[in-house]
């Protein structure tokens, strides 16, 4: 059918279907990053004129303490969130894919907190952290709840924890259900006959056998954690005192509207390095593991 | 199998029931909230939690009324779903195509594998990157506005769905295109009658993805559509919040008016959602 140097109608179907597409991927994905690059270099404010200052961006964005707090706050809400929301989603995937009553409905409500906008949700638990709790805290006289979480410098991570934990659970939880549902029944018999029950049975027989649903879930959520946004926009506006600013919130709020376009910019190339670099060491380091087992 | 063994498997887990219904308090429990502060008038917010949590003392609709007007709910809602609506079409128009004709040459022809990997690697680029050239470019472009978001969609969502899309293929035979082929069909007219409805189960699992993921964000209409004066719903609670953002009741009432189209269509399409999602999810 095919032969070479000639092209058939076939190929040129698929050419003409590839090339806009990729040129359209190109020119608003690739186009804009390059762009992004090229004014890392400069110093440019967003508006009017500006020089090219060559490394100058970079030096000081490790200098620079604004952005140093907000990598510390950014990898400490992951990596917290990331543990807790697995750890969390585990649990409660092993609940729902027992033999309980009610199953898919039970199912369908703890999926519900995934589908809701983070923003609106941001500002539900916004209401709640700045008088409810506190109010329970008052009431039950425990003196750490009685303050508004949000305005602590040293607690309000703790709220957007929460609330970023309790969205991604639903998702998470879900993945694992369906993890836990391609273990074969005969391998619990079997484990059955050899005494292997409870905390065991699960490290030796159910973790191993859904070695790729955690790795997916870790993946996804290390990536989703770290590009923190809404939350932070509904909950804190990263105060109070600049505690609980993300990479992403701060590249948006000086970059777009604080004169700082060309020093995000840097900021912004830095933060996709480490994405793609922390991507890349997951997924290589737990396919390892993965092919151990 | 024995029968006692039979009756030991299909014995309900009680204890694990009853913890898991507990559990759902955690879920209920910020909704409940939101539908009580939301009916209720500023006189009954009194400071303790009885003030919060109690019910109103008349289910007054005057909240929902007030906040429509001052959100302006109607074209909120209208333009989300004009954004949501033409994305998910779109997305499953192009991407599902382009699945079709990178998916089924990236295994034999080293540009497609090299046009597959650059998109799929687009997955790695956070938004925040590109987020500052890109207002600048769709401003030179003029197509700052609801155009452009729908546009920046359906780049941002290609890799994901690429990768979908063309490991979906992997599983439909190639005899299928090969017997219309014999019949004289174009490679076009192929997609078009034969793959293209044999991926229905895909298409579903794009559209829960990228519907979710497009009604719910707000970053990409802040930055792109800031200049037009048109909202989003998300959007119109984050201009609401600094308006009106001390008023609670009228706040959560217009929350609740957010929130309540996913929540509808959550109900209705529950299993297609989350059936969308685990496929989506373990690809």
């Amino acid at each position: 059918m095919k032969k070479k140097g000639k092209m058939t109608n076939r190929d040129l179907t698929f050419l003409l279907i590839t090339i806009p597409v990729v040129l359209l991927f190109f020119c608003f994905n690739t186009l804009p990053l390059i762009k992004g690059f090229m004014y890392s270099f400069t110093n440019f404010k967003g508006y009017g004129d500006y020089d090219i200052v060559g490394l100058r961006n970079y030096i000081d964005l490790f200098g620079d303490e604004r952005v140093r707090n907000s990598y510390l706050f950014t990898f400490k809400y992951a990596i917290v969130c990331t543990i807790l929301v697995n750890i969390v989603s585990l649990i409660l995937a092993l609940g729902l894919n027992s033999k309980i009553k009610g199953k898919s409905a039970l199912r369908g409500i703890y999926f519900i907190p995934n589908i809701l906008g983070g923003l609106v949700v941001g500002y539900i638990f916004s209401f709640f952290f700045t008088y409810i709790l506190p109010a329970i805290g008052q009431s039950l006289g425990i003196e750490a709840l009685s303050s508004s979480f949000l305005s602590s410098t040293s607690k309000a991570w703790i709220a957007i924890v929460i609330v970023g934990a309790w969205q991604s659970i639903a998702m998470n939880t879900i993945i694992y259900i369906s993890g836990l549902q391609t273990v074969p029944e005969d391998v619990y018999e079997a484990g059955s006959i050899d005494g292997v029950y409870g905390w065991k049975k699960f490290k030796t027989l159910t973790f191993p056998l859904i070695m790729p649903f955690f790795t997916i879930n870790m993946v996804l959520c290390m990536k989703n954690f770290l590009m923190v946004f809404d939350q932070i926009m509904a909950l804190t506006k990263g105060g109070p005192s600049q505690s609980t600013e993300s990479i992403s919130y701060l590249i948006y709020q000086n970059g777009m509207s604080g004169g700082q376009f060309g020093f995000q910019s840097a900021n912004a190339f830095v933060f996709f390095v480490v994405i793609v670099a922390i991507s890349v060491f997951q997924m290589g380091f737990l396919g390892k593991k993965e092919e151990q087992l | 199998m024995s029968k006692e063994k039979i009756r030991a498997k299909e014995r309900v887990n009680w204890p694990i029931t009853i913890l898991l219904i507990l559990g759902c308090i955690t879920i209920f429990f910020p909704l409940y909230m939101t539908v009580m502060i939301a009916f209720k008038q500023p006189t009954e917010m009194t400071n303790d939690i009885a003030g919060a949590l109690a019910l109103p003392k008349s289910w007054s609709l005057s909240n929902f009324v007030e906040a429509m007007e001052v959100t302006d709910f109607w074209n909120s809602l209208g333009n989300s779903l004009l954004l949501t609506v033409a994305t998910v079409v779109l997305s499953i128009i192009i991407h599902g195509i382009a699945g079709y004709a990178i998916g089924r040459n990236k295994g034999e022809k080293k540009w497609y594998n090299i046009v597959y990997l650059y998109i799929v690697s687009g997955m790695f680029v956070p938004f925040a990157i590109l987020m500052m050239p890109l207002v600048k470019q769709t401003a030179q472009m003029g197509i700052a506005n609801r155009f452009g978001v729908i546009v920046l969609y359906t780049v941002f969502f290609f890799p994901m769905n690429l990768l979908l899309y063309s490991g979906y293929l992997k599983n439909i035979p190639m005899a299928l295109e090969e017997a219309a082929r014999v019949d004289g069909a174009t490679t076009w007219r192929t997609y078009w009658s034969i793959i293209f409805p044999i991926m229905k189960p895909m298409h579903a699992t794009v559209a829960v993805l990228t519907a979710m993921s497009t009604w719910n964000d707000v970053m990409t209409p802040l930055v792109i559509m800031s200049g037009t004066g048109k909202n989003t719903l998300p959007l119109a609670q984050l201009n609401f919040q600094t308006q009106f953002g001390t008023n609670y009741n009228l706040a959560f009432a217009s929350y609740l008016l957010a929130l309540l189209p996913i929540l509808i269509f959550y109900i209705i399409c529950q299993k297609q959602i989350l059936n969308g999602v685990v496929n989506g999810a373990v690809k």
